[in-house]
């Protein structure tokens, strides 16, 4: 069962098509990927399904909800979260600020926020932190982080939220190489174990063919292949897009 | 430590109650401080703690002022006939009229102001950094034109309020306690308030508030309440700053966008922006500052003023309490450096 429906998505910058007539589907519970050359409209995608930005024209379901005129918050408010290319935190918090500032507001009333964090929350904050490996660095200035903590942070803030579904823009890009198998270690158990539909872009072919159950390829903003890791893997456009972008 | 911390606001506490006794010529100043502390920490709740810098916070001050005025006068007497007449008349209040109309006055502006705030954020908060600052300006300045051209509240002319029909100084010592017991409420209330998930929100709201969206937090909702509880707090304290000054005009004195309205910002910057005790803090310097400079350099007043914002601005951004949580984050319990510099390995 498919749990984000893109269908026929276009989104324009000006004379840029970012991206042209997209369809694509994110099933319930996997893990699927998006891979592309540098500027195929991969992050535009990402953008537009967590409200960002406007789309052309299209339409953008979750669970079987349109959702492409929705507001960012609203969107996140139904559990369908993403992490950033650039990455963001908010670097004057700590880490465990950062975490309990992440906890899923949208299951509680409005009310509760003027309540001070519980020692659950507190417990939960550091068993994420531990999870991500970032539990030595708890009360050390989110933006004292190295890039690569500071995605690690990022993603055990968007945990912390407790999604529906995880949208990843580049989750190992500036990861020190040693440390990705670690990741997509972790990547797979917050599948697996938290339950959460994970969507990836990914530009390392490696990791994501590791990871991901099916994959799409966008090349110039259009949908150029997909299906299964090796299907796509052995796809001659797919191996041309990427040769041609190098 | 939490008894040193008890002693220490007894103390303060102590202070606050027995200075207007002990320096009864100063009880105007003192009310003026209280002033400017309570100013300044609620312009530094959208300012320093929320990340939206407001140069018209000074409309709910003046409007305040206003509303205060006409509730104490309209429980009496008809508002209309009371500002025509303008002194001319009769129009006597009983000391109980006062009283009522002071309590409620100053209550009913605080909740008018509050509304505004509500009704003016949704406007106001689709703007960022300065096309913020500027529109809340814009705001205060066309209050100030649209109240000095409105004949039912005195017109240019301003307004005057019921009078106390007792001793001067006994008036003054109400004056300064009720602006005491609302600071004192209003640090009761900020110190809590911050400590809670809302605090977080606001702080999240100023350092990534794209970042706070995209993690579901409604922040119009966050900066709306906040502006108003913020707001609520101003109005009031307009309300009794019109008590005080018995008569006042809209643009001299309510509505006064470049004393007050800038000095409350420049109280929070010299303190320290976003911290607790930094606006309180910076008020207090700020007035000894202005006290100092109006009364031996008079003519220059205005100069060193300027000098003093410059200086701020330029070399210490983050105020008093931000040098010192540099200086010294220890006593702010913030840890710097980590002595294990490896990279995060994975846990298990
Ligand atoms: N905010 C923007 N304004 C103008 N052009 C943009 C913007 N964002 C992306 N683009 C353009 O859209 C295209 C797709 O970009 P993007 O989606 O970021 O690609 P990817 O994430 O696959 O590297 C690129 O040509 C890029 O220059
Ligand atoms: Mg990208």
């Amino acid at each position: 069962m498919s749990i984000i429906e893109v269908s026929g998505v276009s989104k324009s910058y000006g004379g840029v098509k970012a991206n042209h007539d997209i369809s694509m589907s994110v099933e319930k519970g996997g893990i699927t990927g998006l891979i592309g050359p540098n500027g195929s409209g991969k992050t535009t995608l990402f953008n537009s399904i967590v409200g960002y930005h406007p789309i052309d024209k299209g339409s953008i379901k979750f669970e079987g909800k349109e959702i492409s005129r929705m507001q960012v918050p609203q969107i996140a408010r139904l559990g369908l979260l993403r992490t950033f290319q650039q990455t963001r935190i908010y670097s004057a918090m700590n880490c465990v600020d950062n975490m309990l500032i992440s906890l899923p507001i949208r299951k509680m009333r409005f009310m509760d926020n003027f309540k001070r964090n519980t020692p659950e929350d507190h417990e939960r904050a550091d068993r994420l932190l531990e999870f991500v490996g970032l539990y030595e660095k708890r009360f050390l200035r989110a933006g004292s982080l190295s890039f690569g903590q500071q995605k690690l942070l990022e993603f055990a803030m968007a945990l912390m939220n407790e999604p529906t579904v995880l949208l990843l823009d580049e989750p190992t890009a500036g990861i020190n190489p040693t440390l990705i198998n670690g990741l997509i270690d972790r990547l797979k158990r917050a599948n697996s174990e938290f339950g959460i539909t994970l969507f990836i872009i990914e530009h390392n072919m490696r990791v994501i063919m590791n990871m991901a159950d099916s994959i799409y390829c966008l090349a110039h903003g259009e949908m150029l292949a997909s299906g299964s890791a090796d299907e796509v893997q052995n796809d001659q456009r797919v191996i041309d897009a990427y040769l041609g972008a190098h | 430590m939490s008894m040193q911390k008890t002693g220490f606001y007894g103390v303060l506490l102590a202070i606050i109650v027995a200075a207007p006794f002990l320096f009864p010529d100063f009880s105007t100043q003192l009310a003026t401080l209280w002033l400017f502390i309570i100013v300044a920490m609620t312009w530094d709740m959208t300012g320093g703690q929320m990340g939206y810098n407001s140069l018209g916070n000074i409309f709910f001050y003046g409007t305040g002022m206003y509303v205060a005025a006409v509730i104490a006068i309209a429980l009496v007497y008809d508002v209309g006939e009371y500002t025509g007449a303008a002194g001319g008349g009769r129009y006597d209040f009983t000391n109980q009229q006062y009283i009522t109309g002071f309590l409620l006055g100053t209550l009913g502006a605080g909740v008018f102001c509050a509304v505004s705030a509500f009704i003016l954020g949704y406007v106001l908060f689709g703007l960022r950094g300065p096309y913020f600052a500027i529109g809340t300006l814009g705001m205060a300045i066309a209050a100030g034109e649209l109240v000095s051209n409105w004949d039912w509240v005195g017109g240019g002319q301003g307004i005057t309020l019921p009078v106390y029909a007792g001793d001067f100084d006994q008036t003054k010592l109400f004056i300064y306690f009720a602006f005491a017991i609302v600071g004192v409420i209003l640090f009761i209330f900020l110190k809590w308030l911050y400590s809670t998930r809302f605090g977080a929100a606001i702080n999240a709201v100023r350092d990534d508030e794209e970042k706070a969206e995209a993690m579901g937090l409604q922040t119009l909702k966050y900066k709306l309440v906040t502006w108003s509880l913020s707001a609520f707090f101003i109005g009031m304290v307009g309300g009794i700053s019109a008590f005080q000054l018995i008569s006042f005009e809209p643009l001299e004195s309510a509505y006064q966008t470049i004393n007050l309205g800038i000095f409350m910002v420049v109280c929070v910057l010299l303190g320290g922006k976003g911290t607790l005790w930094g606006p309180i803090v910076g008020a207090i310097m700020f007035q000894i500052f202005k006290e100092v400079t109006w009364n031996y350099f008079l003519g220059w007043q205005w100069v060193a003023l300027g000098a003093l914002i410059v200086v701020t601005v330029v070399y210490f951004q983050d105020g008093l309490m931000g040098w010192l949580m540099h200086k010294k984050p220890e006593w702010f319990g913030v840890r710097v450096e980590s002595k294990d510099d490896t990279v995060a390995e994975p846990a298990e």
